[in-house]
């Protein structure tokens, strides 16, 4: 009776979790669309979110292409190396790598400094304060990190889509020897934008719920400094198991058809 | 009807933390145009009062009504329209350590009240003049000033917007006496002069004498006494005689000591 009991209260807890998301996501949705918008705010935030992520974005993007040319070559060293190390690198880097791997790095900067600053604003009553000077904390804290996140990241992921085939490139003619020109036709012949544009809606999606993840934390914090604490972590962890479970749907969605 | 002369009508206001009974019946009226002062000990739910009353904390149970209008339950669209008569100074500060001092102050201006950027700076200047602070202070971070600074910041951003109805959570706590006098100054200016209804809580005896025209003592859970600034003294109430005269020895037993 106590298992059932314990199992019990923790579904029902999930699913009221569940439904406080629902409700905090159409609160903030509905937000981001309905004036006053804040423009300087979204602007400094895609600031944040994007030119500050692109060098840890870039880095992940370009180890990432080295790699896969390194590793598929002893793979399919056999023949036609150039043309199907080419079609790998590309295919992997739009299609999944970039964005997942820049989705999760981002998740960890981004997701844990809106938590922390979000959950430290309301530890210290400045949401509060916030709704007692005319503005609503949804459309001034929440709203502009949604959109950030949305439209910043896939900027970020056809930046490492470039940087990551650069690193592939650079492996394949530096060090396994291939005809540069060859590489980079192969690389081109292989590219259909289905590829870079499912990449990038997946970027969307990430970027979406990396912001909305460290909205809801660090909006629902409780108590002091261990409390942010708490929200940090979770902000982190939801957003990078969200961005792998939406990463598998997203995919499907796109490709589930091709055989 | 005769509570059309009272800005804010308190009934049976009921609220509980987990099961933790800290306002247990709460009756209060404020006077249109006076300057009501809560005290009370500490812990005894003054903050979570005010914070009921502006919104910030639903109750549980009972009626709050802001110029005759039923507060409790509102749709947040109204509520909207009853916070922007409010101006409250928080106990901790809450200053938006993301933004400058000035910018604080000119917060509610900016935000609902359309003024610019340059105007809001001006009137921030001279409000921070008024709460005795130096324009220098203007264009420092609130983490740079000290506590009782930050206070006073919290005022001048109370203020501003010149609110009909004025919440003032410890306005003396942690100034030194003159500045607590110019302070107190400042608050009568604001109901005096503009008309403002205010509320404040305070420990300061010497504050609330000066401030107050009607006093009430808020004691587990309930108003136990309420009465003209002018009674205070002879209030015929054992707590509030322990209270103002700040014994250790009475009915008010303090948890400290107690085997
Ligand atoms: N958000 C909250 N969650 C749980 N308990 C709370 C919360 N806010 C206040 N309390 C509890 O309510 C009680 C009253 O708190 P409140 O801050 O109103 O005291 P106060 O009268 O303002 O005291 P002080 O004079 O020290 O500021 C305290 O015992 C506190 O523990
Ligand atoms: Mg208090």
């Amino acid at each position: 009776m106590g298992f059932l009991a314990a199992v019990g209260r923790a579904f029902i807890a999930f699913l009221a979790g569940t439904g406080r998301i629902a409700l905090f996501t159409g609160n903030s949705v509905m937000h981001c669309v309905r004036p006053p918008i804040y423009p300087r705010l979204i602007v400094r935030q895609m600031i944040e979110v994007g030119y500050y992520s692109l060098p840890v974005v870039g880095l992940t993007a370009v180890f990432t292409g080295m790699v896969l040319a390194l590793q598929s070559y002893t793979g399919f060293s056999r023949f036609n190396a150039e043309s199907v190390i080419a079609n790998v690198v590309v295919l992997s880097i739009t299609r999944e790598l970039a964005p997942v791997l820049a989705g999760l790095m981002v998740a960890g900067r981004i997701g844990a400094a809106m938590a922390a600053e979000i959950g430290t604003m309301r530890v210290t009553e400045q949401i509060d304060a916030l709704s007692t000077l005319s503005t609503n904390p949804f459309k001034y804290l929440v709203a502009p990190r949604l959109i950030a996140g949305l439209v910043t990241l896939p900027l970020c992921v056809l930046a490492a889509d470039v940087i990551g085939v650069f690193g592939g490139y650079l492996v394949s003619v530096h060090k396994l020897g291939f005809n540069p020109a060859i590489y980079l036709k192969s690389t081109w012949d292989f590219l259909e934008a289905l590829d870079v544009i499912s990449g990038l809606v997946k970027a969307g999606v990430f970027g979406f719920l990396i912001s909305l993840m460290g909205c809801y934390h660090g909006y629902n914090s409780k108590g002091g400094a261990q409390g942010v604490g708490a929200a940090t972590t979770n902000a982190v962890v939801s957003a990078s198991v969200l961005i792998l479970s939406s990463n598998y749907l997203i995919t499907e969605a796109f490709f589930s058809t091709v055989p | 009807m005769t509570e059309i002369d009272n800005k804010i009508e308190v009934r049976d206001l009921r609220k509980a933390f987990s099961g933790k009974v800290v306002l247990d019946g709460v009756d209060l009226d404020v006077p249109r145009g006076e300057s009501l002062v809560v005290i009370g000990g500490s812990g005894t739910g003054k903050s979570v009062l005010i914070k009921n009353i502006i919104g910030i904390i639903h109750p549980d149970r009972g009626s709050i009504k802001v110029d005759g209008e039923e507060a409790v339950g509102m749709k947040a669209r109204d509520r909207e329209a009853v916070t922007a008569k409010f101006g409250m100074l928080f106990q901790g500060g809450a200053l938006f350590d993301s933004l400058p001092v000035w910018e604080n102050v000119a917060f509610g201006l900016m935000a609902g009240h359309g003024t610019s950027r340059v105007d809001g700076k001006e009137i921030a200047i001279e409000m921070l003049r008024q709460v005795g602070l130096a324009p220098a202070v203007a264009e420092l971070s609130p983490s740079e000033l000290s506590g009782g600074m930050q206070k006073r910041v919290g005022l001048a951003r109370a203020i501003a917007t010149k609110p009909e109805i004025l919440f003032f959570d410890e306005p003396t706590t942690g100034l030194d006496p003159i500045m607590a006098d110019i302070i107190n100054d400042l608050i009568l200016q604001c109901v005096r002069e503009l008309g403002a209804t205010a509320l404040s809580i305070t420990h300061d005896m010497i504050s609330a004498r000066k401030i107050a025209d009607r006093v009430a003592m808020i004691h587990a859970g309930k108003i136990i006494w309420t009465g003209a600034i002018s009674e205070i003294d002879h209030s015929g109430n054992p707590y509030v005689d322990q209270f103002i005269n700040g014994r250790a020895e009475g009915p008010i037993q303090m948890e400290i000591g107690k085997p």
